[in-house]
């Protein structure tokens, strides 16, 4: 089976290199035989990636120790959830899944593309074939996974215990479907440098893509900030860490394309700027995915010590980017600029959303390579961390967000910024409320913590307006609003969600990062302290024993401060004999938005233990925000004009039903 | 998958170094809570340099936990946030910021967020205003002539 996957490998590869030349000289000729040629071998070249993908999910089920990836990364006696997860915890499967989802899209665009203009989809499927190909020969050549080894042992090295939680079987999939999505607007972008022209189904194609794949990659942020934030004990929520920056950069340059879309989508304006978002979103994927791989990030000097994968990276890296950008340089001119707006208008209004947000973009990206371009030119060390991230960032964001709800309500082409402001009254006097409230209640409150509350309140009660108005509450009788409401497009939804999650993840992040509060004791048992109008009573340790791991819980009584009793909180430390590695499993208690967190620390001489304790206000709508702003994003996917393809496919099985059972 | 994995190194790396540990310790805390706030103040700007990635505030190595001590006892002998910070790095070199200082040879890091937003903000004015230029077409002197004589025609 093992040999099966490898092969299939191999094969997809071989076929990878027929999908990159074959459809694309056919475009070129106008053979339509060639160009036909892309759809079939894209599909297999998924079906052969998928068996190489179960074949090594197969070797990690079973514990297969002869293949060397498994016996590094997992151990018999492992709950079978973190063997599957475990064949993407580690260097080759990772890059194994990359390319089962890059191919895996490949073969969407093969299945839905019927209705593209020939030339259009099969360079398309070119340019995806090549991406394809690159990253196979990287996986076969410095990173195979089914290398075998003999004598094979007895028992595995056991997956990194901080890797064997549910985040793992969550985080990596969602994040390389939102990395790995973006391929196909680069791939579309490149198609159209070739081709010379960006016509309306470029457009009607290129945004759903976008919006699929922003989706996605929010999700694996959200998921991956919760994961560190529950399972690494000292409650952070976001460390402006490298790896980190590695997929915000391209988060932030796709939601500027995805806004961006949307004003090529409806007034075919911005197209060539679009068009290298779309070049510059999957390039920072791409150099994400160099900068974690390579080790250039812990030193300059790491790079140089094993420097295989490294330089291939960087080879496809410059490849990639370099080719595609030199495309533009060279066939830009060809493209035709759209619609005219004046300056006051929804479309302005979108272009100052992408000068902040790439602007954001570069600020990040100098931020993470400055560091190695300090070190590399003046030989000097520097560090570029979260103060400064907190601190330029934080500048970019207050004047962006405070436009947000200012952008929906323009019109098109030319609008009245001063009918927006004056709509916006309501959603601004509840922002000042807001700020007032928290001035007056909250004791010891700074104005920049209440200010940055009532900024999130601005965005919230924005998205709201937005709507209140397309339905006309308050203008219009309760039941027709109401029906108006229901009958707003979807899309319309979609921007309202996004931008009131925007605002709850602000709200969280603001909340907690002000009002956050702390206590480190040393307890023996039968001690009490106090956070919050909480009450935590250390009743003891217990030793628990799992699958592979020990635990020592700490059991604490939970109380209010008035007396109620709450039941318990546990927190945990585990260690995983196989790595001889222990991890910390916070106990986490939350109250509405709100959680307390309680993490355990080192005994103490006198036979106590030392207890940190958390009082983490609104944390929990940082991640509630994301889930909203996905879920508009998925809104905005179900509205009927973006279901491209859809209706055609229904056709086709009717046509096949209706010829009766396939012979 | 990566953030997992540089996680997953920090951690280690830091367990390797400490045992399971707690990053401030309930004996390093100062008695004056304003003098405290201070001292964790300066100490999520410091950074481990033994760690990759994490301030003095949040690391559990030991060297982390020398330089916390250090900063309270400059804190307690007096000294202003600026003279400890200077205080550390004439002792640790910059590479102990987390936020770099203004320089001549951190200006491109610095200056990049309001260099590029002006840059933008000037190529957008100019080509709303060449954009602007073909709708707002002026007539010459003959189509000024004919639009006359359409409309005394009319009038």
């Amino acid at each position: 089976m093992v040999e099966i996957g490898h092969f299939a490998l191999v094969l997809a590869f071989a076929l990878a290199l027929v999908q990159s030349t074959i459809p694309f000289l056919g475009a070129v000729s106008g053979n339509d035989r060639l160009m036909a040629v892309g759809g079939p071998v894209t599909v297999t070249g998924f079906a052969l990636t998928a068996l190489s993908f179960v074949a090594l999910t197969q070797a990690y089920v079973v514990s297969d120790f002869s293949v060397a990836n498994v016996w590094e990364n997992s151990h018999s006696l492992k709950p079978m959830i973190y063997k599957i997860s475990g064949v993407w915890g580690n260097h080759e499967g990772s890059m194994l899944l990359w390319v089962l989802i890059l191919t895996f899209f490949g073969a969407l665009v093969a299945a839905f593309g019927r209705n593209l203009p020939a030339t259009l989809r099969a360079n398309v499927l070119a340019v995806q074939g090549l991406i394809g190909a690159a990253f196979l020969l990287f996986i076969l050549v410095t990173s195979n996974p089914f290398a075998r080894m003999v004598p094979a042992p007895i028992e595995g090295r056991d997956l990194n215990p901080v890797l064997q939680d549910v985040g793992l079987a969550i985080h990596p999939p969602l994040l390389y479907l939102g990395y790995v999505g973006f391929s196909v607007c680069f791939s579309f972008a490149v198609a159209a440098l070739i081709d010379g022209r960006i016509d309306a189904a470029w457009a009607r194609w290129v945004r759903p893509w976008t919006l699929a794949a922003w989706v996605f990659l929010t999700g694996g942020i959200a998921m991956g900030s919760y994961w560190a934030y529950y399972e690494l004990g000292w409650g952070g929520f976001w460390f402006w860490d490298p790896v980190e920056n590695a997929s915000f950069m391209p988060w932030l340059a796709g939601t500027a394309l995805l806004h961006s879309a949307i004003v090529m989508e409806k007034r075919s304006a911005l197209k060539i700027w679009t068009l290298l978002l779309a070049i510059l979103t999957f390039s920072l994927s791409l150099l994400g995915t160099f900068l974690v791989r390579s080790g250039v990030l812990t030193s300059v000097h790491a790079f140089a010590t094993d420097p295989s994968r490294g330089v291939f990276i960087l080879a496809i890296l410059t490849f990639f980017i370099g080719g595609s950008l030199a495309l533009f340089a060279w066939r830009s001119n060809a493209l035709t600029p759209g619609g005219v707006f004046q300056p006051i208008s929804r479309e302005g209004a979108l272009v100052l959303n992408n000068l902040f947000l790439t602007t954001a973009t570069a600020t990040v990206f100098v931020g993470t390579l400055y560091p190695l371009f300090i070190e590399a030119f003046a030989g000097d060390k520097i560090s570029v961390g979260a103060p400064f991230f907190d601190m330029t960032f934080g500048a970019l964001m207050v004047p962006l967000l405070a436009m947000v709800p200012f952008g929906p309500l323009l019109a098109w082409k030319r609008a009245d910024l001063y009918a927006a402001a004056q709509r916006l009254f309501a959603a601004f006097g509840g922002a000042l409320l807001a700020v007032l409230a928290v001035l007056v209640v909250v004791d010891g409150a700074s104005v920049a913590a209440a200010l940055g509350i009532g900024l999130a309140v601005w965005l919230v009660l924005g998205a709201l307006t937005d709507l209140a108005l397309r339905s006309g509450i308050g203008s219009v009788g309760p039941a027709v609003a109401l029906r108006r409401l229901a009958g707003l497009p979807r899309s319309t939804y979609g921007t309202a969600l996004a931008h009131l999650g925007l605002g709850l993840t602000v709200l969280g992040i603001v909340g907690v990062t002000s009002f956050q509060g702390e206590r480190i004791v040393a307890m023996r048992q039968g001690d009490t302290t106090e956070l919050a109008g909480y009450t935590l009573r250390f009743e003891g340790m217990r030793t628990v024993k799992g699958p592979n791991f020990t635990e020592d819980q700490g059991i604490f009584a939970l109380g209010t401060a008035a007396g109620r009793d709450l039941g318990e909180i546990v927190s945990a430390k585990r260690l995983y004999p196989a790595r001889q590695m222990p991890t910390t499993e916070a106990g986490i208690r939350t109250f509405g938005a709100s959680q307390l967190y309680v993490s355990l620390g080192d005994l103490t001489s006198d036979g106590g233990i030392v207890v940190r304790i958390w009082w983490k206000p609104m944390v929990t709508l940082i991640w509630g925000g994301a889930l909203v702003m996905m879920a508009g994003g998925v809104v905005s996917l179900l509205d009927r004009r973006l279901r491209v393809g859809a209706p055609a496919a229904r056709k086709r099985r009717d046509k096949v039903a209706a010829a009766g059972a396939p012979s | 998958m990566r953030l997992a994995a540089l996680r997953a190194l920090v951690v280690a790396a830091l367990l390797a170094l400490s045992g399971a540990a707690f990053a401030v310790q309930p004996d390093e805390v100062l008695a004056d809570p304003a003098l405290e706030a201070r001292a964790r103040a300066l100490s999520a700007e410091l950074r481990c340099m033994v760690c990759q990635n994490q301030s003095i505030d949040d690391s559990d190595a030991s060297l982390a936990r020398d330089l916390r001590v250090l900063v309270r006892e400059r804190i307690a002998a007096g000294d202003t946030d600026e003279q400890v910070l200077a205080y550390i790095v004439a002792r640790y070199g910059e590479f102990v910021l987390l936020k770099p200082r203004f320089s001549l040879r951190n200006a491109l890091l610095w200056g990049t967020p309001a260099v590029l937003l002006v840059i933008g903000g000037v190529v957008l004015v100019v080509s709303t205003r060449r954009r602007e230029r073909p709708a707002g077409q002026v007539l010459n002197a003959e189509e000024k002539d004919a639009l006359a004589k359409v409309l005394d025609g009319e009038g």
